[in-house]
C-alpha cells in the first residue's frame, strides 16, 4: 500500500481532487442547489477589489478620457477658429459687395435724378503722400473726364478733378488743404469760400461775423466757382462761432461720411435750387409753418400774400378812379388826388404831420403805415376803415387844421439814438409816457412831455415832428 | 529485479529533481495570490471595456507558468484547483468546473514540465497554445457531459485564441520570472 501510494501518489492526489470535484458538481446538478456560502466568499472578496479598480479606473480612465477629449475639443476648437475666421471674412465680403451694390444703387438713381450729365466711377486708388487727400479714380479722359471736373455722390460734394489721364484720373477731395469752393448756407443764405483743412472738417471762410449761420445748417454749393454747380450738398455746419473778422464755420462734409468708394464726375452741370429751408437744421424738428390767420398779412381768394402795402396800393387806386386820376400821368406841379376822400383814411385821424397844415403833402402811405403798423391786429380785405386796435392817437377824429392838435414834441437840441430806451437820455420822459396814442386827444398835452428845465424851450411849429418812439 | 529498482530509482531523482538548474529562487507566496487574482480580476473586469480581450485566458496562462516552473503535479493540480474554483466562483456555472480542468491543467504542465526545457520560448509557445487548446476542449465536454449543455465548439476560434494566449504568454512568463528573479 505504501508502494503504491509512493508510486502512484501524484496520479491519486489528481484522482481524488477530480472525484471530488465532480461529486461537487453533481451535487450542485442533482440537487439544483448552489454553494452559496463559497460563492459568497468569493464575490465578497473580489467585489472590493473590482470596486477599488472601478474607482481607479473611474479617475484614471476618466482623466486620460478627457485628455484625449481635450486634445480632440483643441483640434476642434481650432478647426471651429479656422471656419470663424473664414466665415468673417466671407460675411466682411458680402457686406462690402452689399454697401457696393447699395451705393452704385444710389449712384444710379441720383444720377437719372439729377439734371447734371454724370459718368460714375470707382475709386482705385490713393495719392502718395501720408497727408495726400487725392484719391484716382477709374475714368479718365477717354471718358470725357477734363480737369477741373466736380466729382460728387449723392450725399455730396466729394473733390474735383486736377488731372485727367487716358484711363484715370486725379481726383482732390474737398479736405485737401489746397482746396476751395463756393458754398452757400441754406436757410440764411450765407456765402462763403469752403476750404479743405487736410482733416475731416472743411472750413467755411469769408463769412462775417454779422452774418448769421446756424449750427446744422446745410451747406450747398454756390456755383460761383464755375466748377460746382449750384445746389450740390456740401455738408451741415458742425461748429459755428465767430472769429477775429470772419466766422469759423467747420462743415463735415456729407458726401465723404463712410469713405469714398463710388463717385459721380459731372461732365456737364446743371445748377439746381437750393432745396427749401426747412431742412437746414438736420436732425432738429421743425415745426410747421404758422397758420395763416397768425400770419401779418393775410391771403386772398386767389391766393396771393395781401400785405398793408397793396391794401393801401388798392384804396389809392380806389380813389384816383373815383375822382378820374390816373397815376403816373400828371405833370409835376399838377394836382394830386384827394386822398382825404378814401374811406379808410377819411376815417382814420390824419398823420402827425397834418397838424401843421401839410396834409396834401404828406405821404399818404406813411400816415397809413402809421395808423396801421404791422403790429396790429390783422386786418382783413377791405377792413381798413375799421380799425379794431384800441383807439389811438392818430385813430382819433382829427383836425385838420390842427388848431387842437396836440404839438408837435419838441425836438432835443442834442441828437439822442434810441435804438435802446437804456440809450436815452436817463432825465427824458420814459418813451412810454411820450406816445401819444395812449391818451385821448383831449387829455393829451404837450407838457406832459415837456422835457426837463435844462432842455431848450420847443422849437416853433415848423419843425418836424419827431416820430413816435416806438417806431 | 535490480534493473528494475535502478529504472525506479532514475524515475524518482527524476521526478523530484528539477532536470535543469533553477536560476532563481521560488516566487514569494503573496504572489502565489495576488498574482492569479489579478488574473481572476483581469478576466472579468477589463472586458467590459476592451471586448477583444475576452479571448484571454489569464488564469489559464497563470495555473501553466505554475506549473512548468513548480514541476510538482501536487502543487500544481491543488493551485489549479484553487484558481478555477475562483473563476467558478465568479461565474454562473456549478462548482468544479473550471476548477476540474484547471486541476487537469496543472497537472498535466508540472509532469511535461519535467521532461521538456520550458524556458525555451518555442516549447512554452507550444506548452501554452496545447493547454489552452486542451482547458476549451475539456471544459466543452464538461459541459455537455456534466451539465448536459449544447454548448458548439468552435475549433477554428479556439485555435486562433489559442495562438494569441500563447503569443501573450510568452512576455507574461517573462514578467512572471521577473517576479521570481526579484523575490
Amino acid at each position: 500500500m505504501d508502494f503504491f501510494l509512493s508510486r502512484y501518489r501524484n496520479i491519486t492526489v489528481l484522482l481524488i481532487v477530480i472525484v471530488a470535484q465532480l461529486l461537487l458538481i453533481a451535487y450542485q446538478v442533482k440537487s439544483n442547489k448552489d454553494v452559496p456560502l463559497v460563492r459568497v466568499w468569493a464575490v465578497t472578496a473580489v467585489t472590493p477589489v473590482e470596486q477599488a479598480l472601478e474607482v481607479v479606473r473611474t479617475y484614471t480612465w476618466g482623466f486620460v478620457e478627457d485628455y484625449f477629449v481635450l486634445l480632440g475639443v483643441k483640434s476642434e476648437n481650432d478647426r471651429l477658429k479656422r471656419e470663424n475666421g473664414d466665415l468673417k471674412m466671407e460675411n466682411h465680403y458680402l457686406k462690402a459687395e452689399l454697401s457696393t451694390a447699395d451705393r452704385a444703387r444710389a449712384l444710379s438713381v441720383f444720377q437719372t435724378q439729377t439734371q447734371s450729365k454724370t459718368v460714375a466711377a470707382r475709386v482705385i486708388g490713393n495719392g502718395t503722400g501720408a497727408n495726400s487727400k487725392v484719391v484716382f479714380v477709374d475714368r479718365g479722359s477717354a471718358s470725357g473726364v477734363e480737369s477741373g471736373m466736380a466729382v460728387v455722390t449723392p450725399d455730396g460734394i466729394v473733390g474735383k478733378v486736377v488731372d485727367a489721364y487716358p484711363t484715370a484720373s486725379l481726383v482732390m477731395l474737398i479736405t485737401d488743404s489746397t482746396f476751395a469752393a463756393g458754398v452757400v448756407s441754406q436757410k440764411n443764405h450765407v456765402r462763403g469760400t469752403l476750404k479743405g483743412q487736410g482733416h475731416s472738417e472743411c472750413l467755411v471762410d469769408y463769412v462775417q461775423n454779422e452774418e448769421r449761420v446756424d449750427a446744422g445748417e446745410m451747406f450747398f454749393t454756390s456755383g460761383d466757382d464755375r466748377i460746382f454747380p449750384k445746389g450740390f450738398p456740401v455738408g451741415p455746419a458742425s461748429a459755428v462761432r465767430n472769429g477775429k473778422t470772419f466766422k469759423e464755420i467747420y462743415v463735415a462734409p456729407s458726401g465723404m461720411q463712410g469713405g469714398v468708394e463710388e463717385v459721380l464726375i459731372v461732365l456737364e452741370g446743371v445748377h439746381q435750387q437750393i432745396p427749401d429751408g426747412e431742412v437746414a437744421s438736420q436732425g432738429y424738428k421743425i415745426m410747421q409753418p404758422p397758420s395763416d390767420s397768425d400770419a401779418g398779412g393775410t391771403i386772398d381768394p386767389q391766393g396771393s400774400l395781401v400785405t398793408d402795402a397793396d391794401k393801401l396800393k388798392s384804396q389809392y387806386k380806389q380813389a384816383g378812379q373815383e375822382q378820374n386820376h390816373t397815376f403816373g400821368e400828371g405833370l409835376p406841379g399838377s394836382k394830386p388826388p384827394d386822398f382825404t376822400k378814401i374811406p379808410g383814411v377819411r376815417a382814420a385821424s390824419p398823420p402827425a404831420g397834418a397838424s401843421n397844415g401839410q396834409s396834401g403833402n404828406t405821404q399818404p402811405g406813411n400816415a397809413q403805415s402809421r395808423t396801421q403798423p404791422p403790429t396790429t391786429a390783422p386786418v382783413q380785405n377791405g377792413a381798413a376803415n375799421a380799425p379794431v386796435t384800441p383807439p389811438r392817437a392818430p385813430a382819433q377824429p382829427a383836425n385838420p387844421q390842427g388848431t387842437d392838435a396836440p404839438k408837435p414834441k419838441p425836438r432835443p437840441t442834442a441828437p439822442i439814438l434810441l435804438t435802446d430806451p437804456t440809450d436815452a437820455d436817463p432825465e427824458a420822459t420814459p418813451p412810454s409816457t411820450a406816445k401819444p396814442p395812449s391818451v385821448p386827444p383831449s387829455t393829451t398835452q404837450p407838457t406832459a412831455t415837456a422835457p426837463p428845465a435844462t432842455q431848450p424851450p420847443p422849437k416853433p411849429p415848423t419843425a418836424r415832428p419827431q416820430p413816435p418812439p416806438n417806431q | 529485479m535490480t534493473e528494475y529498482s535502478e529504472r525506479a530509482e532514475y524515475s524518482e531523482r527524476l521526478l523530484e529533481r528539477p532536470a535543469r538548474k533553477e536560476s532563481a529562487g521560488p516566487m514569494r507566496f503573496v504572489w502565489l495570490i495576488v498574482i492569479p487574482l489579478i488574473a481572476v480580476l483581469s478576466q472579468v473586469y477589463v472586458p467590459r471595456f476592451v471586448w477583444f480581450l475576452s479571448y484571454l485566458e489569464l488564469p489559464l496562462l497563470i495555473t501553466v507558468h505554475f506549473a512548468l516552473h513548480r514541476r510538482s503535479p501536487i502543487q500544481a493540480l491543488f493551485y489549479g484547483m484553487s484558481i478555477g474554483l475562483v473563476q467558478d466562483s465568479l461565474s454562473h456555472q456549478p462548482y468544479g468546473m473550471f476548477g476540474i480542468v484547471k486541476t487537469l491543467v496543472g497537472y498535466f504542465a508540472a509532469s511535461v514540465s519535467m521532461r521538456f526545457d520550458v524556458e525555451n520560448p518555442v516549447v512554452t509557445f507550444i506548452l501554452s497554445f496545447f493547454f489552452y487548446f486542451f482547458h476549451e476542449f475539456f471544459r466543452w465536454v464538461l459541459d455537455r457531459a456534466l451539465l448536459g449543455q449544447a454548448v458548439n465548439f468552435d475549433a477554428q476560434q479556439t485555435l486562433v485564441f489559442g495562438l494569441l494566449n500563447a503569443a501573450v504568454a510568452l512576455p507574461l512568463f517573462r514578467i512572471l520570472d521577473k517576479l521570481k528573479v526579484a523575490a
